[in-house]
């Protein structure tokens, strides 16, 4: 980490988005990670991201367990709401979160032990619910915060740094969450921030729970050789399945699209995203394909990344609940809680 | 695009503004740094080192570094370079321990013209190598203009004195009152080398009706401020109307003030963006209610009964486009009274004395023929420096001069080559103290330039003498000090160190760094992430790096060299380095002198 903060220096290049705020304005407080940690490189895309969508900091609400990658919230978007959570229990805290308002944007910021280890029930129940959020896990194959124990999303074969070699199955994020029905999954890489912002705000915008497992190097317990979560070996393995470009509702598509190549898909809010595959025959709406793909891949020893299933129809946990448009938070007390007749009314509706 | 070659010594320099923009390159960054441990001697020595006369230039430096320094491309005013360089004078110790020991001399003998600042700084340089030195002046004081024209309410005269004296007590032979009338005779001496360091001493004439008959009370400013300075003229007219508005008019206009008039005004020919003085200078002159009036050329001196009661001007429209005057016509006429006139409209070299036959070369505009590097005329072994070589500079470039034609001299005398000078060395190392440690204070410090505090005008007209500016105390030197952003501590890549992380594009404050595909100069340029705002300011690529084959870019100008980079580099790829770099002076071309070594 640092020491110092980044000082703020108003400079004259410095622009401002349609909200009048500069990219300054989304950062945080110092990191306390350690440097080159790829964790800070995903804070920064988030950072990215956030600014240029203009999204309002107080419409945020960050939500996060426990592990390095969970304390990262505490270095983006200041003004946003936050909740640093329980180990493994963050899906809970942000249903709750999102049951109360529905009309936040929300960003959920876990790992891979948060999420694959202790926190896998969780993760699974709240893809499954498919809660309108955007749920990163911050993946470099260890316990970061405790001293680089492997996670569930360790690969077979993998060394850890003093040798030792992880003997159990991995996890994968993606896979899993495909299969038990997410919306929107994808994967990206901490230092490729070209492919990963994007990503990002399609997730954001993508109305359900949007999945981002993103490789994220952890330069002091798992960037060394034998890792396959290393900056060496993701850069070495690395293969872009779908290219994904995201263009905001107002704006035209530029010509720089084939249609031949590129397929766009309209997002709830009128954004679009552009998919450009590069592989062969990949369609992120086939399911059963995209299953089918990661499992080839992963037997290459490719680690396959980009937007690989998306569907933009399924109905998220309001949708499901019937519950009202309004958010619950802008209902008077009076309204959401009608008092004791009112109960035994409906009771006896129902009796 | 090509990686840049860090190991040419002008590449890590221009990083450093200040020192890049002085003349005399003097090493800024470090004499804050001292100023800053409270080491008042050692950060006056760094100055004396380059510039021989920090105490008068921490007063009357033209200071080209200003306008350059970083500090002012962070949305801020520069850092008071100048007037921290006058707290290093100010509150110094003594030095005499630290003088050069004079040898004894090496039979080798140079006559300088004139006892201004370019020839003293000779003389600092030679006789401290052996060199018997001869100065011819013709006034009765040395100093030359910085004693003759530059008023000593701006310069007092205590720190002219301690400054020459300390280079004319190194031994110098100085013939005050001694004008040279004819180079033919002083060649004939049997001099080793001449150096003409004579100044550019003939006020310009504006001849225009009226100008005889008013003669008495129309002056020519440089030599009115002379007969001013050697108190030959004690008093002016109420009115004074000062002509022309570069630095000069302003020492006018000021000095009238103190000598009785109380109705002052510059008149200028074009609007004041066109203005040649420094604006501090104009600052300072409209503080004592000087008024500027623009839009307003010379017409005529208007004289009756023999005496002069006014000019009349004629007043001047302009068509500016891009801050040049594309048009101009005249709009009116205006006669303005006053009692006296003074003229500052510029000033010439001028060489009677000098003989035409002796293959010493003039050019169509009656200006010696004189290399720019070497300072050498087209007679072997005569030299010219400070405004007599290339027109009416200011003092710090008299300096560097004085500097560069020492070395020609020695290497004269010695019968060696002028063009075989030692290069400027640069030295490399890094500061790095600990984890997160940094041996000098990185942190950025967004505090304002502070005010320098002013003698009250109610007493500053008492006297002529009476210095205006204070000087800093001891809390606003505290504060100017850490505004200074160590631009000579330099940040060094390392290529194969890097793991493309991205943390120290991220942390960087100013988005200086960028990350990408190599390509030519003009595609990196679109891709760099802060937008590229000044294309002087050169651009740092790195060669390939390892793991993506992309290359690392930084654009110098915006970076603030907080080491933020360096501090959160997991590898060091990025480390805080200090440039040191040494200008050889003409001792350095001594065979017995110590090589230039690495020191770090
Ligand atoms: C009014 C005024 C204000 C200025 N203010 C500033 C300022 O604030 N800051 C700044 O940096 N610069 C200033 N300058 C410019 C600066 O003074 C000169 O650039 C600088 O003094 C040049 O130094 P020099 O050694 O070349 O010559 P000079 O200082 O001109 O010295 C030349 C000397 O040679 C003598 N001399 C000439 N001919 C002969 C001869 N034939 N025989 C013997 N002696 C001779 C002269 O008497 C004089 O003493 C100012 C100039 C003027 C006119
Ligand atoms: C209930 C509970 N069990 C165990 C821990 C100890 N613990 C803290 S962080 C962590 C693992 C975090 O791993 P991951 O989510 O991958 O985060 P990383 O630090 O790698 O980013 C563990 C086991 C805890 N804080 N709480
Ligand atoms: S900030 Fe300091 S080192 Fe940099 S240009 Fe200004 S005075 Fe010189
Ligand atoms: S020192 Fe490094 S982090 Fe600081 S401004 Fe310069 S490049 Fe950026
Ligand atoms: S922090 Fe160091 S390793 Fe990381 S990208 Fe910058 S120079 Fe490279
Ligand atoms: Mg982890």
């Amino acid at each position: 980490m640092t020491f110092i903060a980044k000082p703020r220096i108003d400079l004259p290049s410095d622009r401002l988005n349609d909200i009048g705020l500069r990219r300054r304005d989304y950062e945080g407080v110092l990191s306390t990670l350690c440097a080159g940690c790829g964790h800070d490189s995903i804070t920064a895309a988030i950072v990215q991201a956030f600014w240029e969508m203009s999204i309002a900091p107080e419409k945020v609400a960050k939500l996060s367990g426990i592990g390095c990658s969970s304390k990262t919230p505490a270095y983006f978007i200041s003004g946003a709401h936050g909740f640093n959570s329980v180990h493994g229990r963050m899906p809970s805290v942000a249903t709750g979160a999102m049951a109360g308002n529905r009309d936040m944007v929300a960003i959920a910021v876990s790992g891979d032990g948060d999420s694959l280890s202790i926190g896998f029930g969780q993760f699974g129940h709240v893809v499954r619910r498919n809660l309108n959020l955007l749920y990163i896990i911050e993946n470099n194959g260890v316990y970061g915060l405790t001293k680089g124990q492997f996670s569930a999303s360790a690969d077979v074969g993998s060394r850890a740094k003093k040798g030792a070699e992880n003997r159990w199955q991995n996890i994968d994020p993606v896979a899993t969450a495909i299969s038990l029905g997410g919306s929107f999954v994808a994967r990206g890489f901490s230092g490729d921030r070209d492919q990963l912002v994007p990503l990002i705000k399609a997730g954001v915008r993508h109305r359900g729970c949007a999945v981002i497992d993103v490789v994220s190097p952890c330069v002091t317990f798992n960037d060394h050789e034998g890792s396959t979560k290393s900056y060496a070996y993701t850069r070495e393995h690395k293969h872009e399945a779908v290219k994904l470009d995201f263009v905001p509702p107002a704006e035209e598509i530029s010509a720089q699209f084939d249609p031949g190549e590129a397929k766009a898909v309209t997002l709830h809010d009128g954004s679009r995203v552009m998919l450009r595959r590069t592989e062969d025959s990949y369609d992120p709406s086939d399911r059963s394909r995209a299953l089918q793909y990661l499992e080839t891949a992963r037997s290459r020893g490719e680690v396959v990344t980009g937007l690989m299933y998306m569907n933009e129809d399924l109905p998220e946990m309001h949708d499901l609940f019937g519950t009202t448009a309004r958010p619950l938070t802008d209902i008077p007390y009076e309204e959401l809680s009608p008092g004791s007749e009112a109960l035994r009314k409906l009771q006896a509706k129902m009796r | 695009m090509k990686r840049t070659d860090t190991s040419n010594p002008d590449y890590f320099h221009q990083v450093v503004d200040c020192q890049w923009a002085c003349p005399a390159h003097t090493d800024v960054p470090e004499y804050i740094r001292l100023i800053a441990q409270g080491r008042f001697t050692d950060a006056y020595m760094v100055n004396r080192e380059s510039n021989v006369f920090p105490g008068i230039l921490g007063r009357v430096c033209d200071r080209p570094c200003e306008p350059a320094c970083r500090r002012g491309r962070t949305g801020q005013k520069p850092v008071a370079i100048c007037r921290l360089k006058r707290v290093a004078a100010d509150h110094r110790g003594d030095i005499e321990d630290r003088m050069p020991v004079i040898p004894p001399k090496n039979g080798k003998k140079v006559a300088l013209i004139g006892a201004g600042c370019a020839s003293l700084t000779v003389c600092n340089d030679l006789v401290p190598m052996g060199y018997e030195c001869t100065v011819f002046e013709a006034l009765e004081e040395p100093g030359g203009l910085m004693r003759s024209n530059i008023p000593s309410f701006r310069l007092p005269h205590e720190v002219l004195n301690d400054e020459i004296d300390r280079i004319v007590d190194m031994g110098v032979d100085l013939r005050l009152g001694t004008r040279v009338d004819s180079m033919q005779a002083l060649l004939d001496e049997g001099f080793d080398a001449v150096f003409v360091g004579s100044g550019a001493p003939k006020g310009k004439e504006l001849n225009l009706p009226g100008r005889q008959e008013a003669d008495d009370n129309i002056h020519i400013g440089i030599e009115w401020l002379e007969s001013v300075a050697f108190g030959h003229i004690e008093n002016i007219g109420e009115r004074v109307l000062i002509i022309g508005v570069g630095n000069t008019a302003m020492d006018c206009c000021r000095t009238s003030l103190r000598l009785g008039a109380n109705e002052v005004k510059v008149m200028a020919r074009k609007p004041r963006d066109f203005f040649k003085a420094s604006d501090w200078e104009l600052e300072d002159a409209e503080e004592e209610n000087v008024e500027i009036v623009i839009n307003h050329s010379p017409k005529a001196f208007v004289v009756e009964d023999g005496k002069l009661t006014g000019m009349t001007f004629e007043v001047m429209e302009y068509d500016i486009e891009d801050g040049r005057i594309t048009g101009q016509r005249v709009v009116g006429e205006e006669f303005i009274p006053c009692d006296d006139v003074v003229l500052a409209i510029g000033q010439d070299n001028a060489f009677p004395w000098i003989e035409r036959d002796l293959g010493i070369e003039f050019d169509k505009w009656d200006v010696p023929v004189v290399d720019e590097k070497t300072h050498q005329s087209t007679r072997d072994g005569v030299f010219f420096g400070g405004d007599a070589a290339f027109g009416p500079k200011n003092i710090i470039w008299a300096v560097e001069h004085g500097h560069q034609a020492a070395i020609s001299i020695h290497l004269h005398c010695q019968g060696e080559a002028l063009d075989d000078r030692i290069p400027v060395h640069l030295n490399l190392g890094s500061r790095k103290m600990g984890m997160h440690e940094w041996s000098y204070s990185n942190s950025f410090d967004p505090a304002a330039r502070r005010k320098m505090e002013h003698v009250p005008l109610a007493q500053r007209f008492r006297e002529l003498s009476t210095e205006v500016e204070l000087g800093f105390d001891a809390d606003q030197v505290a504060v100017e000090v850490e505004r200074c952003l160590n631009c000579d501590i330099q940040t060094v890549f390392t290529d194969d160190l890097c793991i493309e992380c991205d943390a120290c594009l991220d942390i960087c404050p100013t988005e200086c760094l960028t990350i990408v595909p190599d390509a030519e100069e003009p595609a990196l340029i679109a891709s760099l992430r802060a937008p590229r705002l000044e294309p002087d300011q050169p651009l740092y690529v790195s060669g390939e790096l390892k793991q993506t084959g992309r290359v690392m870019v930084k654009d110098e100008n915006l970076c603030v060299h907080c080491g933020l980079c360096a501090e959160r580099c997991p590898t060091a790829a990025w480390d805080m380095q200090k440039s040191l770099l040494k200008f050889p002076r003409a001792a350095d071309h001594e065979p017995t002198a110590e090589p230039l070594k690495k020191t770090g």
